[in-house]
Formats: structure tokens, sequence, C-alpha cells
């Protein structure tokens, strides 16, 4: 989140304070593995992750909830840590292997959570409905959850694998008017656009569609490889099936700064592929676009020292053919 | 649990020795909790939901039929398990409860174990990326990029250029890698991990 999402964390820390959640880094954290470790290795891919347990185990103070913004390393954590608890045989391999570091960790001693659930549960929609002060009235949007949050969801904190309503309920309550988007718990693709495009890209387009189809002003999403696959690929989708899509795509938390009345600046809106001027003018939010730099060919521009042809004088009486 | 025949759920793999399982009994193995593969009915939810299985070689199903049969070098070298985006509509979908999206894990780490993989470009991608983190502990996109395309698909960068322009121009794309503090620490627990996961297989 620090770099290639830097829009969701910027956003998240924008709002904070104002929903009351304090955020406490994990120290020294590393990478959770994502999809690609688990096809390498086993024991290895968990003791990945257990790292990450045991860090914030150690480190944390006063609460037990560990937030992961990131879907795939929330799946990753809450992965690891139910079959640790559930699975003998693994969660000795696994502290075995964390011995070796100095570490270990207790499976179950934490509660993995993703930021949404946080968001909709311990800070609440009501507590949010009363900080709302710019509803988004007349914004379309299509809530997109991905796949990696609501399944398969092993300590079931979402209503539904398929249909969830957490963060639909979200986004009423900050005034959009919510799509009842039909995919919205369809897979991205992942990393799929690096190995097939034919794949991912068509995985792409039928959200895209589906999000056109239904009128959705902007796609709100809560997981950046989501994020990134409708957003920067989009252009490589039009020009691979020839359609024309522009569906600005951000992220939940941003809407909900827009809403509590942060400037879009400050929630790292504007640095989207797809633009979201245009949706986003209809609330009446500025957003702040880079200067686009000044092609040197422009014909009309009244700097360049080429004589106009001269005007005859038009005589008087005569008629405009 | 139901006792299908001789052979108990959770029970088998452990009882027979090593050098008589079968294929069925290596994936089931080797995949964490209980899989319960052998309560396929066959019903092909998990081919229908499949998001990208229009461009597998083998269904989901498909796969589960081959595995049962013992097909072990054709399971091993489809590209099944390489186009699964862990989605886990299969999972959540299967009426056997089946743990599909897991078992795919499962294929992948066997084909690369056994080196029959022939989707070379998904393989490629998740060793490179693993590489990352084994030696940074953070993966880096720039090199998983720059490794992954002068591989695989070297004039397919060119294109690529714009979109990593892009993300760079957002303060989105770090162009030195990362790497964590306390490295060696991973380092010392992957080590043992590796050790511990070589014992077992």
């Amino acid at each position: 989140m620090e770099r290639s999402a830097r829009p969701y964390l910027d956003s998240t820390m924008a709002i904070r304070e104002e929903l009351g959640v304090e955020f406490e880094e994990v120290q020294d954290w590393n990478c959770c593995g994502a999809t690609e470790y688990w096809s390498v290795s086993r024991l290895p891919a968990y003791a990945l992750v257990g790292r990450n347990l045991a860090l914030a185990s150690q480190q944390i103070d006063g609460t037990n909830t560990l937030v992961a913004g990131c879907s795939a390393c929330y799946l990753n954590l809450s992965k690891t840590d139910s079959y640790m608890r559930k699975d003998e045989q693994l969660k000795s391999s696994v502290n075995e292997a964390l011995a070796a570091g100095g570490l270990s960790y207790d499976p179950g001693s934490l509660q993995v959570r993703h930021l949404l659930d946080i968001v909709v549960n311990d800070v609440g929609l009501d507590a949010i409905a009363e900080k709302v002060v710019k509803p988004l009235t007349g914004l379309r949007v299509a809530p997109y959850y991905g796949c990696m949050v609501v399944r398969p969801d092993l300590d079931n904190h979402y209503s539904d694998h398929e249909y969830p309503q957490e963060m639909d309920e979200l986004l009423k309550v900050l005034g959009a008017e919510v799509v009842d988007y039909p995919l919205k718990t369809h897979c991205c693709g992942g990393h799929m656009t690096q190995i097939s495009e034919k794949t991912a890209y068509e995985i792409i387009r039928r959200l895209l569609y589906a999000a056109e189809q239904y009128k959705a002003d902007v796609i709100v999403t809560l997981c950046p490889m989501c994020q990134m696959n409708l957003d920067a690929f989009q252009g490589d989708v039009n020009r691979m099936f020839k359609t024309d899509f522009h569906l600005p795509v951000l992220y939940f938390t941003q809407m909900i700064g827009l809403a509590l009345g942060h400037n879009a600046k400050e929630l790292g809106i504007g640095k989207e592929f797809i633009d979201s001027t245009g949706a986003l003018a209809k609330i009446g939010v500025e957003v702040p676009v880079p200067e686009k730099k000044r092609s040197r060919h422009r014909r009309d521009d009244p700097s360049l020292p080429m004589p106009k042809p001269l005007e005859k004088p038009k005589p008087q009486g005569e008629e405009e053919v | 649990m139901t006792t299908v025949s001789d052979r108990t759920v959770g029970a088998f793999p452990e009882e027979v020795a090593p050098s008589k399982t079968t294929f069925l009994m290596d994936v089931m193995r080797a995949t964490p909790g209980e899989s319960r593969l052998e309560m396929c009915i066959q019903c092909g939810t998990c081919g229908g939901s499949c998001p990208s299985g229009m461009d597998m070689d083998h269904t989901p199903r498909q796969i589960f039929a081959m595995i049962r049969a013992g097909m072990k070098e054709e399971t091993l070298k489809s590209n099944t398990p390489w186009f699964c985006v862990s989605c886990y509509y299969c999972t959540v979908r299967c009426p056997q409860e089946i743990h599909i999206t897991d078992i795919m894990y499962s294929l992948k780490r066997m084909a690369i174990e056994a080196d029959l993989f022939e989707e070379d470009k998904a393989a490629g991608f998740s060793q490179s990326f693993v590489g990352h983190v084994d030696n940074y502990g953070r993966s880096f996109e720039l090199g998983l990029a720059t490794r992954h395309y002068l591989r695989h698909q070297p004039l397919g960068l060119m294109g690529k250029a714009g979109f990593g322009l892009g993300m760079y121009r957002q303060g989105r794309l770090d162009l030195t890698p990362q790497k964590i503090d306390n490295i060696d620490q991973l380092k010392a627990i992957m080590k043992k991990a590796n050790e511990l996961e070589k014992a077992v297989t």
C-alpha cells in the first residue's frame, strides 16, 4: 500500500481520525506470498505468513485485531491462522520453522480482518452516517468486492459468499445510488494479465461491461489488485475488444473520504489511469489532474509569427452568399 | 467422516506406504487439511463456475477425473492449475465441499517438483516472484515484470513500458527493490521450513 496502492493508503490515513480508528503498522513485515508463493512451496509459504502473524502478535498492544487492506494479504493471513488452528501437524511444523528465527505464533490469538470489516462492523454505519457532510447524492456506484474477501471466508465474517451487502450498505449510508451489480464478487483475474492476456482481459471486460450496462458512474473496490486490473488495464481491454469503456475505479476509503468532506487530492484521487473527473463532477468534486504538456504544433496558437490572410472589406448592401 | 471404502478420509495417506500410494493419495497428502477429493461426484459445477475455465486444457472436473484415474503425467502437464485465479467460486459451490482451490495449489507444486509443467509463463512468473521474496522479504514489481517479459515475451516489454511509466509517474512503482530489516531472520525461518518440507515429501 505504500507504493503501488498509494491512494488506498492515503485515503485510509485521511479518514482514520474521523472514524476513530488507530492503526499501528507491523514493523518489518514481509510479503504475504500472494498466490505465487503457494504455487511453489507448501510449508515455506505458511512459514512466510507465519512470520507476519508472529511479529504482529509480538508487537501488538491493547488489541488482538490484525487488519489487512489488501484482499490477498488478508486471505493468506486468515488462511494460515485458520489452518494452523485446525491442523495440529501444520501448527507444530510452522512453529518449528518460526523458531529458527526466534519467533512463534499461537493460532487464534489474533483476529485477522479486512479493512472493510473494521469500517462496517467496528466503526459502524450509524457512526459514519453522522459524519457525512457531503453526501454522494446522484452518483451511481457499483460495489465491487472481488473474490478473496468473501471467499472462502473461513471465519464467517461476511453475509454471503457471492452476494454480500456490507459495502452496498456503506455506500448507501454515504448517500450514493448503489447499483445492484451482479458481478460484485466475480474475480478480477489476479495476476492473469501477466500469464494470459486473452483470459485476463476477457475477465476484466465482463466486469466493466456489467458495470456499464447498469449505468454505474464509478466502480468502488476494496482490493489493490482489483483496482489495478480494472483501472490500469482498461485501456488494453478497450484496444483488444474494440470497446469504449470509461469507468473510473476508486477505493471505498476514497468514497468515505469524499462524503466526509475531504478534498480529492488528499485522498489520492487523480492518480488513476482512467480519469475520474467526469464522474466526480456529478457530485461537485474537483479532481486534481496533472497539467497536460502543450503540444508544439498548435495551429491556432496566436504566438506563432504567421501572417493572417488579408480580409477583403465587404461592400455595403451586398448579401452574404 | 463417512467411510467410502476401506480407506477412510484422512486415514489412508498416512497408513499406506509411500511406494504404494496412488496419484490420488499423493495429491490429497500434498493438500493441507481434509481435501475431500475422493468425494467428487463429477457434477461439473466447478468447471462451470471457473472464470478462466474456457482457456484451461482441462476443466477442474476433468482434472479430478484424471487424478482419480491415476493419469499423473497428463494432469501435471496440464495448464489447468496455472490458470486457476484462486477465486474460490468452485470451493464454495462444490456440493461435496471439496477444497478445490487448495488442490490446484498442490498440483502446481507437484508439477514443479516433478518438472512436468508445460505452462512456462505461469510457473516462471511464480518462481521469479518467490526469488524476490526470498532475497528481499518483499516483492519487486519492476524486477518481476522485466524478468518475466525478457524471458517469455521480449517484444511485449515495449507494450508495457507505457503502463510502467504511468505507474512510476504516479509514485506507484519502485525502481529498486525494498528490503526488510531482518532479512536474515526470514531466511533462517525459510531455510528451516524448506528442510521440514523435504523431510515430509
